[in-house]
């Protein structure tokens, strides 16, 4: 199972408290998590990141066990702490804007 | 007894104002999507309590949020009721996804090379005059999509960007279709603005526009006094019994067409500054109309410090101050396009909100203002919905 947190507007829009928990198909991957992310929560969809051309929103970034993912490619497979579910993938939205 | 509904998109969420037809007293309830920019809210003509708001963000993207309760609860357009119950419930709906048909194409950038059309955000919905499922949203970059299915998907009319898009050029505040007016006498008929693209009308439902710019002078932007599309148009009014009637507000000039905007004509006036950004008519005097003036170019404040709406009972040309109950001195805000609005009720209520955060309501036409509410974040959008 994998966990994932994320930011409070998007917790918001998904209608869920705290971290969520998904089962990703492996291998895991960037791509493959956002897919579980966005086809258990729709409303997600375009959020993280755009529609049809898939790209990462700008003011979004993807850390797990303290690296930054957001700049990996999106078939870069997770590190095997998220896999094992002992830590998060977080999704986080950047520090920026008023 | 009837009552007023006040929709207040602002830079940091949105807001309901509510009174009875006296619009002394107001209960204020939000913020709704806290922190988000809603950028317009806008309920249906044929069931007040469907109410479309666009919600957006520079991080999250494009939401489109729809109630069926007047305001009380939101939902994406997709999901039931069903979806929400349960510790398992959440909502299904998708409802921002806002493609461009084929090739997205090109338009012009700020230093006239080419540059590809890119969706940001909804400026603008426009829900239809007769079926609750259908509107209309006007995008930046400029286009505009329609529901069919109460904003579950969308689906761009094309055509629109057809009539010469290669020539249309952003402006300062971004390049969008922020205005749409619906002909409540023609469905086939559609009129949009755009900064800085210009007027359109289709006669067709969408599927072919024309250009409505004759008559309109842009000197200072636009060179060819011929120039069909690129001028600045910030906003057109019309009165729903005489849709042939256009009123605009451009970057310069407040200018009038008599024939569903074949041709203007200047009806600037005696106004001291001929910039603004909204325009409205009076809901039950076709001919009077009302403005901001606002100082340019760069500076968007109001002439002298002094918040002055502009009324012309005459359609024009002839222009009073209206300043009871308004700031005179001191006061350096903004009035953007989509922030003014007009009720139903017999003694006509006029309503604008401000970059500073009020939300003003005259119920007297014009003659007095008081503000609804004083502090708000920043104000993008003022509509108001007339309820029996």
């Amino acid at each position: 199972m994998i966990r994932v947190t994320l930011p409070q507007h998007l917790r918001t829009l998904a209608g869920v408290n705290g971290e969520v928990q998904l089962e990703v198909a492996s291998p895991v991957t960037v791509a493959s998590t956002l897919d579980a992310i966005e086809a258990k929560f729709p409303a997600l969809r375009g959020t993280i990141r755009d529609h049809g051309t898939l790209k990462r929103r700008p003011f979004v970034r993807f850390f797990a066990c303290k690296d930054d993912l957001s700049l990996e490619p999106p078939h870069t497979q997770l590190p095997a702490a998220v896999i094992s579910g002992d830590e998060p993938f977080m999704i986080i939205g950047a520090m920026a804007g008023g | 007894m009837s009552k007023v509904r006040v929709l207040v998109g602002t830079k940091k969420g949105a807001f309901i104002c509510t009174a009875d037809g006296k619009r002394q007293n107001w209960e204020i309830s939000g913020p709704h999507f806290a922190g988000w920019e809603m950028y317009h809210l806008k309920g249906s003509a044929v069931d007040p309590n469907r109410i479309y708001a666009s919600q957006t963000s520079g991080w999250f993207g494009q939401i489109i949020q729809r109630s069926d309760d007047g305001g009380k609860t939101w939902n994406t357009p997709g999901s039931s009721p069903d979806d929400l119950k349960g510790p398992g419930g959440f909502p299904k709906g998708e409802s921002n996804k806002f493609v461009y048909e084929g090739e997205a194409g090109t338009h012009m950038w700020y230093d006239g090379t080419q540059h590809p059309w890119e969706f940001k955000r909804i400026w603008h919905i426009e829900p239809s005059l007769t079926n609750p499922d259908v509107a209309y949203a006007g995008a930046e970059d400029a286009a505009i999509f329609k529901t069919t299915d109460g904003g579950k998907t969308w689906k761009e009319l094309s055509g629109l960007r057809k009539t010469k898009g290669n020539l249309w050029q952003p402006g300062a505040g971004g390049m969008a279709v922020h205005t749409i007016l619906l002909d409540p006498k023609n469905e086939q008929r559609i009129f949009v603005a755009i900064s800085a693209g210009g007027c359109f009308r289709t006669d067709d439902g969408g599927k072919t526009w024309k250009p409505i710019t004759k008559g309109l002078k842009s000197l200072y932007e636009l060179p060819d006094p011929d120039a069909e599309v690129g001028h600045c148009v910030h906003r057109i009014a019309l009165h729903p019994s005489r849709p042939d009637v256009l009123f605009m507000q451009k970057h310069w000039d407040v200018m009038r067409s008599d024939n569903a905007g074949d041709q203007w004509t200047e009806v600037s006036g005696n106004l001291p500054t001929d910039f603004g950004f909204p325009i409205d008519v009076h809901f039950h005097e076709p001919e009077t109309i009302y403005v901001v003036p606002i100082k340019s170019d760069s500076e968007h404040f109001p002439p002298d410090g002094k918040l002055r709406v502009y009324r012309s009972k005459t359609g024009g040309n002839e222009w009073e101050p209206l300043t009871k109950g308004l700031p005179q001195q001191d006061c350096y805000v903004n009035v953007l396009r989509d922030a003014m609005a007009v009720d139903r009720l017999d003694d006509c209520g006029i309503y604008f909100g401000t970059t500073g955060g009020q939300v003003y309501c005259s119920p007297d036409g014009g003659n007095s203002w008081n503000a609804i509410v004083r502090d708000l974040p920043a104000v993008l959008s003022v509509e108001v919905q007339t309820l029996s």
